[in-house]
């Protein structure tokens, strides 16, 4: 493995993304999202080939597929997972692992994509809606890739409006079965964070280069908590690097980071 | 026997106050003719259950909805669907905010005549606090405590597919039938518009029995409307017409948006619509979505 001579902040966290998915076998990979759909396609081609995942619509592929303007019938189905059997089959049974860009998380994992600030009868900025997070994040595992790490997505308090669960000791409702709510990684512009910490606290487990922990603790509402070890997050290989052109052949990986940095090495 | 109806018999056959649900998923395969045949009538006080796209943000735009049970309303490339956006900001609407896969359950509760089915989502977030959802406990060893999501029970059912006969037999092609077919088994009465209507579907198209994704006896009436899912998509048909959905959208940030999308685009009969938004031949030469 060579490491390519240059690579931009984005492929880089692509690289660390795909990670979430390693070794989780068969089960539905989804990346909503242009970097974690391609971070699930790189998973797919290198470390974990066993992983299925979706054209984005109804049907499941083999080969990843590329993201933006191509061919209607260049994908190849090799299965079908239409949004009528996905509950049944791929959220329900615990058969998934998403990667999701929530508007906010709260210190205990719990993330809002439904709306911001007001009330419920009245919120001051309506966004989509729950969607699947309270049953995906009740059945299946899942990641969060955050663009722009700041205090506006890592929240002070709780969220605004609890989509998803997390571990809050307080929303447990007696008797009911937790078992499966397993969160894993959180990849931000900043660092790559898992659930690792006392009581499933976010701790900071990677810092890209030239990030520190303080400049990470300053972006964030909550108190994090430090791995023992905190590695640099890798730079891409030339490989990684030769798939996330191929899976991404419009470049639109180019818009989804700021001013699209450039990435650093350790 | 001979269900089919013209839009006009349609829309008087619902009433102010009814429960409505509406069948398709965001922008996609949506019964758009019959939704624009209710924003041209006098109903009014209605209760949406859907999978939410356009329909819901030109219902509640036009003041149709009372109350909104839905799963999500977005455009898909425009996520945010800006008259629901309008009306939640105002506070103009009594919700029921659902996970998806529980507005699923509910109408399957529903369609089997269940007062709820147990399910796990919901529990831990403030879906369940917000609606009130209540728990029951399993009554075997596990003990474990469920959520009880409550049957979603319809008055009507409005879908859109490709083709249905007079006696209601319906056939949806494409990928994804989406909860099309619990729409219509929650629903006291369904209404199927499509984009062809045939006398005998055995006498039509036999070979494409397995695309009749719910049975004739919970079909009430069908109604003939070519290309009745514009502006949302019709795969394999046509695709939806983003050009539409975005210049609709931007209505919204213009004063009087809604009254003159409603006026000159909607318009007063679903006859000169097409005329309206560039011809049937423009529409149905809408590329498929590529996702």
């Amino acid at each position: 493995m060579t490491t390519a001579p240059e690579f931009t902040l984005c492929e880089q966290l692509i690289v660390a993304a795909s990670e979430a998915w390693r070794g989780n076998g068969e089960l539905v990979a989804t990346g909503i999202g242009p970097a974690p759909r391609l971070a699930a396609g790189l998973a797919k081609l290198t470390h974990t080939p066993q992983l299925m995942m979706t054209d984005g619509e109804a049907y499941l592929v083999e080969d990843p597929v590329p993201l933006g303007p191509r061919g209607y019938d260049d994908l190849k189905a090799a299965g079908h997972l239409p949004f009528s059997r996905f509950f049944d089959a791929a959220v329900w049974s615990g058969k998934r692992h998403a990667m999701v860009t929530p508007s906010q998380i709260d210190r205990f994992g719990q993330t809002n994509i439904s709306y911001l600030g007001g009330t419920y009868d009245r919120p001051k900025v309506q966004m989509l809606g729950a969607r699947g997070f309270p049953g995906n994040s009740i059945c299946h595992i899942n990641s969060m890739f955050i663009p722009q790490h700041s205090k506006r997505v890592f929240v002070e308090g709780e969220v605004d409006m609890v989509s998803s669960v997390g571990y809050n000791p307080a929303r447990r409702t007696p008797g009911a079965n937790f078992s499966r709510v397993d969160l894993r990684l959180i990849v931000t512009d900043l660092c790559v964070m898992d659930f690792g910490g006392t009581d499933n606290a976010i701790r900071v487990v990677m810092l890209h280069p030239g990030v520190t922990f303080e400049q990470v603790q300053e972006a964030t509402g909550f108190a994090l908590e430090a791995a023992t070890e905190i590695r640099d997050t890798p730079a891409p290989t030339a490989e990684q690097l030769a798939i996330i052109a191929r899976l991404d052949p419009h470049g639109l990986r180019a818009v989804v980071l700021k001013d699209n940095p450039a990435g650093k090495r350790s | 026997m001979n269900k089919q109806l013209t839009i006009e018999e349609f829309v008087a056959s619902l009433k102010s106050g009814m429960t409505i649900g509406i069948g398709g998923w965001g922008p996609r395969r949506k019964p758009m003719a019959l939704v624009r045949a209710i924003l041209r009538s006098d109903l009014t006080d209605l209760t949406i259950v859907a999978y939410g796209g356009p329909e819901v943000g030109m219902l509640c735009a036009a003041g149709k909805v009372k109350k909104l049970i839905f799963g999500f309303v977005s455009m898909d490339a425009i996520p945010l669907e800006p008259y629901f956006r309008k009306s939640r900001e105002a506070g103009a609407l009594d919700v029921l905010e659902l996970d998806e896969g529980m507005l699923q359950w509910g109408l399957k509760a529903a369609a089997f005549r269940l007062p709820f089915l147990p399910t796990h989502v919901g529990l831990g977030t403030d879906v369940m606090t917000h609606g009130g959802f209540k728990t029951v406990q399993s009554p075997y060893d596990d003990g474990e405590v469920l959520l009880a999501m409550p049957a979603l029970k319809l008055d009507a059912a409005l879908l859109h597919v490709h083709r249905a006969d007079r006696l209601g037999n319906i056939q949806a092609l494409g990928p994804d039938t989406y909860y099309d077919e619990w729409f219509a088994r929650a629903a006291d009465q369904t209404f199927v518009s499509a984009e062809e209507v045939v006398e005998r579907m055995d006498h039509s198209y036999p070979e494409d029995a397995r695309a009749n994704i719910v049975e004739r006896c919970f079909i009430h009436g069908v109604i003939a409307a070519p290309l009745g899912a514009h502006p949302t998509s019709m795969p394999p048909a046509y695709g939806w017409d983003m050009k539409h959905l975005k210049s609709y959208a931007d209505s919204a940030r213009e004063d009087g948006g809604w009254d003159r999308y409603l006026a000159e685009t909607i318009g007063a009969d679903e006859a000169g619509y097409f005329d309206r938004v560039g011809g049937k031949d423009a529409v149905t030469a809408l590329p498929l979505p590529i996702f």
